[in-house]
């Protein structure tokens, strides 16, 4: 693991994310077999389990995935002050990859974002437009359904692990058809695995 | 481009729904409406922003709704974040988009920074790990709902309803069982069923002028 990071690993660090932001189309969490072979296997700039609990952290919190990426470059920066949050100099790092690590994915997608999305709510009487998002329609609500299907389908065989999938479909069942509150269901979702019932 | 004049030019194909549609009333309260939306958003912040944006504050219509996921969809970067930055910039300009971004990133990362503290010690407990696996059972679900709530917006589709069934059917095909590669989906289904799109928008046209 590397003490320290010169300004270019800084530099290197900050285009590698540039570098993916653009490619990372359905999301940043497509782009993780490159940030792993550049972060951990070229660079070692952090370990093999870092890199997995920053993922699996990021699942488990709330609010976007991409903070994942975050937590990618504030644990880059750790290493580099020393790996643990005991100086300002460690925690200045920290906050320097972190920084350098979302502007990097952000910032070339948001732009893009920002330019296409007005250009196409200028131009949404164009046949062109009309026909991009209306045909575009069904697969995106496909893609949903598939998405919960393979985080579904992930937690392993429905035989041997009813009480996830069981709880999966009521939950659906649930969300489709009652305005329950979201946070209920995952207070409920909690409880039931802490207690060790799915 | 102020978007409060969005509505003035609704499309044929896209009428409007009998619910009044509202608005945020200020960039604060932008800001909180995407910051409580996104620390809701356990593993699946977009079944959160339709409950919220669509459901409950009622900013977007479900049509509305459907229309911006496919254009966040196809675009790089996360989803969610580009949703919210079109949500943002569509009321309160590129002031709001930015906002609306703050909103959705700032609390989130700082609790995820604490999490990462906290989580260090207490990762093997087996309660830890039931109660994620147990939260990740319901975020599947709540994905899996959003996307059944969504389907009565293709009823308006100028695709048709069986067209629209055959898009969504293969797309489902394609990603959930044979594990295709997102962007080859895209490409291919949503290339697809745009042009075919675009076919049906110029017959009706064509069928405007000599009925």
């Amino acid at each position: 693991m590397s003490n320290s990071l010169s300004p270019g690993d800084w530099l290197a660090l900050l285009t590698h994310f540039l570098s993916l932001s653009l490619l990372a189309v359905g999301g940043a969490i497509t782009t993780v077999p490159d940030m792993h072979r550049t972060l951990v296997d070229q660079h070692q700039w952090l370990s093999d389990g870092q890199f997995n609990a920053a993922i699996a952290l990021a699942q488990a919190a709330p609010g976007p995935n991409v903070l994942f990426v975050a937590l990618l470059g504030w644990q880059v920066g750790l290493n580099a002050g020393g790996g643990l949050v005991t100086s300002t100099a460690a925690w200045g790092y920290a906050m320097l990859g972190l920084l350098l690590a979302m502007m990097g994915i952000l910032v070339p997608s948001t732009t893009l974002t920002f330019a296409a999305s007005r250009w196409a709510h200028q131009n949404r009487e164009l046949r062109a437009v009309r026909a991009f998002k209306q045909g575009l329609a069904p697969v995106v609500v496909a893609l949903l359904v598939a998405t919960g299907w393979i985080l579904t389908a992930n937690q392993g065989e429905a035989l041997t692990h009813w009480p996830l999938w069981l709880l999966t479909i009521s939950v659906t069942l649930l969300v489709w058809r009652t305005r329950v509150h979201l946070l209920w269901l995952l207070g409920a979702g909690a409880l039931l695995g802490g207690l060790g019932w799915v | 481009m102020s978007a409060s004049r969005a509505h003035k030019h609704p499309d044929l194909a896209r009428p409007e729904p009998a619910g009044r549609v509202e608005r945020p009333d200020s960039l604060r309260s932008l800001f909180c409406a995407f910051t409580w939306l996104a620390l809701q958003g356990f593993g699946g912040v977009v079944a959160v922003v339709q409950r919220e944006m669509v459901e409950n504050r009622r900013w977007l219509t479900r049509e509305q709704f459907v229309e911006d996921w496919a254009v966040a969809q196809v675009l790089p970067g996360p989803n969610v974040v580009n949703l919210s930055l079109m949500i943002g910039d569509r009321y309160f300009g590129w002031r709001g988009g930015l906002v609306a971004l703050a909103g959705m990133l700032t609390f989130p990362l700082l609790i995820v920074l604490a999490l990462a503290g906290v989580f260090a010690g207490v990762s093997d407990l087996p309660q830890v790990q039931g109660a994620l696996r147990g939260m990740s059972a319901v975020a599947a679900g709540m994905i899996v709902a959003t996307g059944l709530k969504m389907l009565p917006a293709l009823k308006t589709n100028v695709l048709g309803t069986p067209w629209c069934w055959a898009m969504a059917t293969l797309t489902f095909v394609a990603i959930a069982l044979l594990r295709l590669p997102l962007i080859w989906v895209l490409a291919v289904l949503g290339g697809g069923s745009g042009l075919w799109a675009y076919r049906q928008l110029e017959a009706m046209a064509q069928g405007q002028a000599k009925p």
